[in-house]
């Protein structure tokens, strides 16, 4: 893999409060793509949805540390990870199909699919009692910068 | 996110305002539901028209409320979508359990 242009890490309790921070933040970062409005908004839905994941199943009953990583690459590629240290995913086969959830009746079960349909591709790596990392790729269009 | 909830003719219309995500529908949820189990709307009609921003809790949301009202054979109406959230909602295939409605009114109680 070439080398990122720019890259960015923070971390954060996994408090609710935090799920506009962790994706505001992370588009702040790719601004300097000059992004088109829809792939901006792709990208911020895409951690929202990780993000969420981290903190209602990840942590479930329990405050932890949400650890996100972001790298720019040269052809504006973006590749966003999200990481929990939290109680992990016994079938992540299951637990990527659409509607399944163990987020109780409020949670619509679509985070994956979000994910899935809003980036280029997500990968999902994650061990019982371990933790989850999702990784988001999308594929930002190179801008003309009239320069 | 800020609600504002106005009661009409058995429609009970809730207003949002901000970017709804897990957080901010764990609030607004209770803040709806108390008035509708009061008032039982024929009608719950959820206003998108200021919200910038939604994830698919946006989508719990409306589950839980197309649920809710159910109960007494209420139906929801969804408005004011913005077309990113109308990708959001047609993903989840919502338009099934509730009508979405194609143009916002114009704005009710300045």
């Amino acid at each position: 893999m070439k080398q990122a242009v720019n890259k960015m890490e923070l971390n954060f309790p996994s408090r609710s409060v935090n799920e506009s921070f962790a994706r505001g933040a992370v588009s702040a970062f790719v601004l300097g793509l000059d992004p088109l409005v829809t792939e901006l908004n792709d990208l911020k839905t895409a951690v929202s949805e990780a993000v969420t994941n981290a903190i209602v199943h990840g942590y479930r009953d329990t405050i932890g540390t949400v650890y996100i990583s972001a790298k720019i690459f040269a052809d504006n590629r973006v590749v966003v990870k999200v990481r929990d240290r939290g109680c992990g995913i016994a079938d992540i086969e299951k637990a990527m199909e659409p509607l399944y959830t163990t987020g109780g009746e409020e949670r619509a079960g679509l985070g994956f699919a979000v994910m899935q349909s809003f980036c280029d591709r997500v990968r999902v790596s994650s061990a019982p009692g371990r933790g989850t990392t999702v990784t988001l790729t999308k594929q930002f269009t190179a801008r003309e910068n009239g320069e | 996110m800020n609600l504002q909830i106005e009661l009409k003719n058995g429609v009970m219309t809730a207003v949002l305002r901000g970017d709804l995500d897990h957080h901010a529908a764990d609030r607004l949820r209770e803040q709806i539901d108390d008035t509708a189990r009061k008032v039982k709307p024929r009608v719950l009609r959820l206003d998108f028209s200021g919200v910038p921003f939604m994830d698919s809790s946006g989508i719990g949301l409306i589950l839980g409320r197309v649920r809710l009202v159910s109960l007494w054979n209420g139906r929801v109406a969804v408005s004011g979508l913005s077309p990113q959230l109308r990708r959001m909602a047609e993903l989840s295939g919502i338009a099934s359990l509730a009508s979405l409605e194609e143009e916002e009114k114009e704005a009710v109680g300045k």
